[in-house]
């Protein structure tokens, strides 16, 4: 039987908000545990859950950004389950009136392009964080009980695992550019849930399907939904039937293992939170909330090929964080010409970044800084290859002022004609058979000769002024 | 009827009650009562009336992101029986969260 994969995902961000969902305590990860949370968190009797207003702002900016239509009526709802990781008893979240519905994204699977649909955004809190202990104890830290969330749930739209990695990265694309959320799926403020069938092609039915958690890197997620697919085939293909359950990915066995068959156990019992009411979204704040999206990487993108002239896929590197694009944009506008500001940052930069496992933020380096460099080497103040020695400096210790730096440490290239005169002169009196050799063509004589040069100033003059000179003098002669 | 001994046996298991056997008739029997009592509700003609969604006519209660600083853990932890390190300690879980969150 000739099978094909429906997938869905759900994704879950943190939004980076300070304080949490409906309580003050603060929404910071690392501290001490149990540290930053209050009675709301714990549900304390008698406390009253009060909605962050900027978590809503953030919601709708996530929302929108999945071209999602935003609710002007909206609420929370009550998600009733006993598990140790919330004291409450209950998640408030949002049931029947999501934030945002009806959205979409576009993906690109190498090359090939496809809209994957978005079925619903909703708000709610985090839980808190389990440890599993190997002496028949858990622990509990509260700390991350109330951070606000946002719940994405697309639509079983995606038919390979490929597809399912390409939603994911662009889902964090679009979100780290809005700034709501750090996306990093291994610190957690990235999750994601997988629901994955098999059909035979052409049928329009789905089959039935299994739930696949503890998909903790965008790597995992390929891996697992690939184990997935292989055990639900041969099953099937054996007459066998899937059962509905929810399925764990073992990161070291690279196979996917039973949590729990579902059968009526997700009964959350959903109700209106009492606790809060309704919300109202004007149209007038979904427009302003709107208009303060930043530019987005498709909008920068194509921005780049057609005012900076960059190849689509220099632009499409540059556009793939928001760190990278924020950078490169303030080089160009310290007055870098733009394809040199790609060049340093496409090679130099990421080379680095990549060896030394760092992002951007962590170097020493500024936009400010590798512009004034670039415009060193372009106005010949100092040579491509001294540059390598000035960027090593500019992103391990920094500099506000790169010129002063250069001249400090000597860098400088030798480019003036009357200081380079007499040296010249010099070598060419020492080297008599080398402007014979010149003159009858051999062209590694002036190799020699510039060679001998640039040894005399210890790599500081300028080989195009050199080379020049040394023609002209030779020529004379 | 509207609940029977399964409904509520079902409702104890979700809201983790353990109910003794010999008692479960005689709550089916209340709980039905209450049922009914407030299906009654039902007779009531609500055509052309708005459903409610929150008993309070407010909208858009809501605080301004400032922080402040968490409870003491250890006023928290006066209901806690036993920690370790800072953290609650429970009995070993194998579910991975029943939150789904």
């Amino acid at each position: 039987m000739n099978l094909e994969p429906v997938i869905g995902l759900e994704v879950h961000v943190e939004l980076k908000t300070d304080s949490k969902m409906f309580s003050p305590s603060p929404a910071h990860f690392g501290a001490e545990p149990n540290t930053n949370t209050n009675v709301i968190d714990w549900g304390h009797p008698g406390v009253l859950p009060v909605v962050n207003k900027r978590a809503i702002e953030f919601g709708m900016k996530a929302a929108l950004t999945l071209n999602c239509s935003i609710a002007n009526d909206t609420k929370f709802d009550r998600k009733n389950y006993f598990y140790p990781d919330n004291p409450k008893a209950y998640q408030i979240s949002q049931f029947d009136k999501p934030i945002g519905y009806d959205g979409w994204i576009e993906i690109d699977v190498k090359g090939e392009k496809k809209r994957i649909r978005i079925e619903r955004v909703h708000l709610e809190e985090d839980a808190g964080k389990n440890t599993h202990g190997d002496n028949g104890s858990s622990y509990v830290d509260l700390n991350r009980q109330g951070t606000p969330l946002i719940e994405i749930v697309s639509e079983a739209d995606m038919r390979s695992p490929e597809e399912a990695q390409a939603y994911l990265d662009t889902v964090k694309q679009l979100i780290q550019f809005t700034g709501v959320s750090d996306v990093k799926m291994q610190e957690g403020s990235m999750r994601c849930d997988a629901n994955i069938s098999l059909r035979p092609v052409g049928q329009e039915e789905f089959g039935t399907k299994t739930e696949l958690k503890n998909l903790n890197s965008f790597n995992n997620v390929r891996k697992g939904l690939e184990h997935e697919i292989k055990r639900q085939e041969k099953l099937l293909n054996a007459g066998g039937e899937i059962q509905q359950e929810t399925r764990r990915f073992d990161e070291t066995t690279g196979e996917t293992i039973l949590m729990r068959v579902k059968e009526g156990s997700s009964d959350y019992r959903y109700f209106p939170e009492p606790d809060i009411p309704n919300l109202e979204i004007s149209s007038d704040w979904i427009e302003d909330v709107r208009a303060s999206l930043p530019e987005m990487p498709k909008e920068r993108m194509e921005r780049y090929v057609k005012d900076y002239n960059l190849p689509e896929y220099d632009a499409g590197v540059l556009t793939a964080t928001v760190e990278m694009s924020d950078f490169f944009q303030e080089t160009v506008d310290h007055g870098a010409d733009p394809k040199q500001a790609s060049n340093w940052l496409m090679g130099e930069v990421s080379a680095y970044l990549n060896s030394e496992h760092l992002e951007l933020h962590e170097t020493k380096l500024t936009p400010k800084a590798l512009a004034e460099m670039i415009n060193l080497i372009a106005d010949g103040t100092i040579s491509s290859k001294i540059a390598k020695k000035v960027f090593k400096e500019l992103i391990t210790k920094g500099s506000d002022d790169v010129k002063a730096l250069v001249e400090d440490k000597g860098w400088v290239q030798l480019s003036d004609p009357a200081k380079l005169l007499p040296i010249i002169s010099d070598i060419l009196d020492q080297n008599e058979q080398s402007i014979e050799d010149y003159k009858n063509g051999k062209d590694r004589a002036l190799g020699f000769l510039v060679g001998n040069v640039m040894k005399q100033t210890r790599g500081k003059a300028n080989p195009g002024v050199v080379n020049k000179l040394l023609k002209e003098e030779m020529d004379k002669r | 009827m509207a609940i029977n001994e399964e409904t509520v046996k079902q409702v104890a298991k979700l809201a983790k009650l353990e109910i003794e056997e010999e008692s479960i008739h005689a709550f089916t029997k209340e709980i039905d009562q209450i049922v009914d009592m407030v299906e009654q509700l039902e007779e009531l003609d609500t055509e052309g009336v708005e459903g409610t969604y929150h008993g309070l006519p407010q909208k858009n209660v809501w605080r301004e992101d400032k922080v402040q600083k968490g409870t003491d853990r250890e006023e928290l932890f006066k209901n806690v029986k036993t920690r370790k390190d800072g953290y609650i300690e429970v009995p070993a879980m194998f579910d991975n969260g029943g939150s789904e969150a």
